[in-house]
């Protein structure tokens, strides 16, 4: 790949081959179809169909496909549809719901029932986008994938390695979702929007005529598009035929005094404040799902912050390897601004990072995410 | 890899799905497109002409299938007549005889009527893909309580199956459903203008083609009804269609269906190896014996376990790739402009393996590996030779990148090392 040059949102994307583009029916990676196909490539469209969005619903949503704008939503395809139609590319469906529900939603419910708060984008993108949906694009004859998110990613000759970068965008910034790409996968990718800012690419999509550019973003977890994973715990779990453990225990201080009773502790999460069913002077957060005693440890808002946090099931993407302690900035979470550390290989696959400054809720299940600059040096999942 | 060009001229090898109409089915249309525009029920000479294209048509069609022009219904497609069929003669209470390798527009109106206070009775198939005369048999003893037969039964079993091409005992079937006092009725628009379809030797009550299986357009179909048998319309409305299908006929689109049927019965009787259903045989029995040559672990779908002869309308092939993903394949060859298609093309795109593979007791894996080829008299020797020449690759390309393969290849790899 080219280095940067000083205009780079100007520089055609210098590959050479078919690309398939991972469509979702959204206006980014509407933008990237109409671009990469305007910049004279062979292009492909590709949108896996990952769930269907009319299971698991609540009963009271009688409204056929009464939510729009969601991942694999009839009206997504639908969209996806139509932009490949007036860009003028093939385009296909691509049915992956087993290895979906095999990968993320299985990974997602029992992470909740373990404790641990999950990350399901994360999961969806180590094995669908950046893994099978790659299987795909090569096995019909495609070389790369190009996707919407928001991420620079280059070959370094020097360090012979391909390197995840920080978007343009940083108000955008997806990277924290892409720490798990590995260097082929890394090498086969293109993100052409990490040079573009949200607004640019909106005028991009409007440009090309699509009408979907003043689209809204999803927010939501795309399999859960209420919003209320409690929900959609117990009624996946009611529809396999599995009983929802019974975890109701005790919600003690850390002094171990009891404060109260819990009905489950698949219904918190590290630093939860509302819902806890105790009252007290102060307000209280929860500090810790112990797991395995049932027990939701809560205390006050200080008691959130820890110095240190390990992660395990480590990918590194900048360097080889963490041979060596390594100033990086850590980010725990998607909206998390990313703090000063100093991370050390503590175990094999385990890494531990002393923070300068305490953080707060540091997070079991979620990602730690390791930057140097706007370089992505690895991650890991919090222990 | 360079994938093909993409505006290259495409090989239609998915005659199941829809077919091209005929250039002589639109010159007969285009009049009643703008001079002959007629409503058939006005009784000016606008619509006479009209009337008269639409009972002519109706004529081509009774000439197809050798009944009376009168137990034509025309529809809007095989979905139509196949609802027409089945919701039109059953109430609760009854009893609906049928298959699990049905077409969806039969499996669905089963499910539906089954809600509604149907008793429906669905049959396995052999591994061949074969229905049994004594599983219908067992069928028909079916009693509501003891000594109580339901009032009505109805039997409705496919001519050929759309996936694998297996055609069915349907005289004899309709035989044992008679003799037991129930009607029969057959889907079959993938046998229609692919083999001779003779009412009288069949026997049955009632019949289903569409159109635009046979070249006709889109959008048309019809039911045979045998005379006496009271159907209750789907819709309400006119008079039209001896008071069973209400709605102003769709003129062009009739007398498309009627020339259609012309062409298909002139095509079925051409004999010899240069034309007709022999030389399409021989066309689709060349694609099936060179894709097996060229490439390895593949086979026919709709052979019996020990490859037992079996009854298939020409123009089929079902044929299964081990340890391919066929949806993927389909798209490959898509990109290298021939069309064809995994399964049935109502089920692209859904999760489920094909219902008639696993019916057959195919594996899930291989009802997904599992791919459609199905021409026309329009396919000629290039087409295939094309094929050929494009289906090795990228089958080949397939397996290497398959998850499946690349376990067994790291498995070898570790026995290698251990």
């Amino acid at each position: 790949m080219a280095a940067p040059t000083a205009n780079p949102q100007h520089t055609p994307t210098p590959v050479s081959g078919t690309i398939a583009v991972a469509m979702s029916g959204g206006v980014d990676s509407s933008a990237v179809a109409a671009i990469l196909k305007a910049e004279g490539h062979q292009i492909v469209g590709l949108t896996l169909q990952l769930w269907n969005q009319r299971r698991l619903r609540p009963e009271s949503d009688g409204e056929p496909e009464a939510v729009t704008g969601r991942c694999c939503s009839l009206d997504d395809v639908y969209d996806a549809r139509r932009v490949a139609e007036q860009v003028g590319i093939p385009y296909y469906v691509v049915n992956q719901q087993e290895r979906f529900e095999a990968d993320v939603i299985r990974p997602f419910v029992s992470e909740y029932l373990a404790g641990r708060t999950p990350i399901p984008c994360t999961l969806c993108n180590n094995h669908l986008k950046f893994d099978q949906l790659l299987l795909t694009a090569q096995s019909i004859g495609a070389d790369r994938i190009a996707t919407g998110h928001y991420a620079r990613n280059e070959f370094s000759p020097e360090r012979n390695r391909w390197i995840l970068m920080r978007p343009a965008d940083h108000a955008k910034d997806q990277t924290y979702f892409l720490f798990g790409l590995t260097q082929h996968q890394l090498s086969r990718t293109l993100f052409p929007l990490g040079h573009m800012t949200k607004p640019e690419v909106r005028i991009r999509a409007a440009e090309h005529g699509l009408a979907l550019a003043a689209k809204p973003d999803s927010q939501e977890i795309c399999f859960i598009p209420d919003g209320d994973y409690k929900r959609f715990i117990s009624a996946y779990l009611a529809e396999q035929g599995e009983q929802l453990p019974d975890t109701a225990g005790d919600m003690v201080a850390p002094t171990g005094e009891i404060l109260g009773h819990h009905d489950g502790i698949h219904n918190f999460t590290v630093g939860q404040r509302k819902g806890l069913g105790v009252s007290t002077a102060n307000p209280l957060y929860v500090l810790q799902v112990d797991a395995a005693n049932h027990r939701i440890v809560a205390g006050s808002e200080d008691e959130l912050l820890s110095h240190t946090l390990r992660a395990r099931n480590l990918n590194w993407i900048s360097i080889p390897a963490l041979t060596a302690p390594m100033r990086v900035q850590v980010k725990i979470r998607h909206r998390h601004q990313p703090a000063w550390a100093t991370i050390t290989a503590t175990a094999p696959d385990e890494v531990t990072a002393e923070f300068d400054e305490p953080q707060r809720a540091i997070t079991p299940g979620q990602a730690a995410v390791f930057y140097h600059n706007d370089e992505v040096v690895g991650g890991g999942w919090i222990l | 890899m360079q994938t093909g060009d993409f505006s290259l001229s495409r090989i239609y090898m998915d005659a199941n799905a829809t077919t091209p109409l005929l250039p002589e089915v639109l010159d007969t249309m285009r009049p009643y497109f703008l001079e002959s525009f007629g409503n058939a029920s006005s009784i000016h000479q606008v619509g006479q002409q009209a009337r008269a294209a639409v009972e002519q048509a109706r004529e081509h069609v009774a000439n197809l299938i050798h009944c009376r022009p009168a137990e034509i219904v025309f529809t809007s497609g095989g979905t139509e007549s196949d609802n027409l069929a089945l919701f039109g003669l059953l109430e609760p209470g009854d009893q609906l005889i049928t298959t699990r390798i049905e077409h969806h527009a039969v499996l669905h109106s089963g499910e539906a009527l089954s809600k509604l206070g149907v008793h429906v009775t669905w049959l396995g198939c052999d591994a061949r893909g074969i229905i049994s005369g004594d599983a219908l048999r067992e069928a028909l003893e079916f009693e509501i309580s003891p000594g109580v037969r339901p009032r009505r039964r109805l039997v409705s079993i496919m001519m050929a199956n759309n996936e694998t091409g297996v055609i069915q005992p349907i005289a004899q079937l309709a035989f044992i459903a008679h003799q037991a006092g129930a009607l029969f009725h057959t889907d079959a628009v993938q046998a229609g203008g692919k083999i001779p379809i003779d009412i009288p030797t069949l026997g049955v009550d009632l019949l289903t083609l569409a159109g635009h299986k046979m070249h006709a357009p889109l959008g048309t179909g019809i039911l045979f009804a045998r005379r006496g048998l009271q159907l209750k319309p789907l819709f309400h409305g006119g008079s039209h269609e001896r008071r069973r299908r209400p709605g102003t006929e769709n003129l062009p689109g009739i007398v498309g269906l009627g020339r259609a049927a012309q062409l298909a019965k002139d095509w079925l009787a051409s004999a010899g190896n240069d034309s007709g259903p022999e030389k399409l045989a021989a066309l689709r029995d060349r694609l099936e014996q060179g894709v097996l040559a060229a490439v390895p672990q593949t086979g026919v779908n709709g052979f019996g376990p020990h490859g037992e002869f079996v009854r298939r309308v020409p123009n089929t092939a079902n044929i299964y790739f081990d340890h391919v993903e066929g949806e993927a394949l389909v798209i490959a060859l898509d990109l290298k402009g021939i069309c064809v298609s995994g399964g049935s093309a109502c089920s692209s795109g859904a999760v489920e393996p094909s219902h008639v593979l696993m019916a057959m007791g195919h594996t899930a894996d291989r009802a997904r590996a599992s791919l459609r080829f199905s021409l026309s008299k329009l396919n000629t020797d290039a087409d295939v030779d094309k094929l050929l020449a494009v289906l090795p690759d990228a089958v080949a390309r397939l397996r290497q990148l398959s998850p499946k393969a690349q376990q067994q290849t790291l498995r070898r790899e570790a026995d290698a090392l251990a």
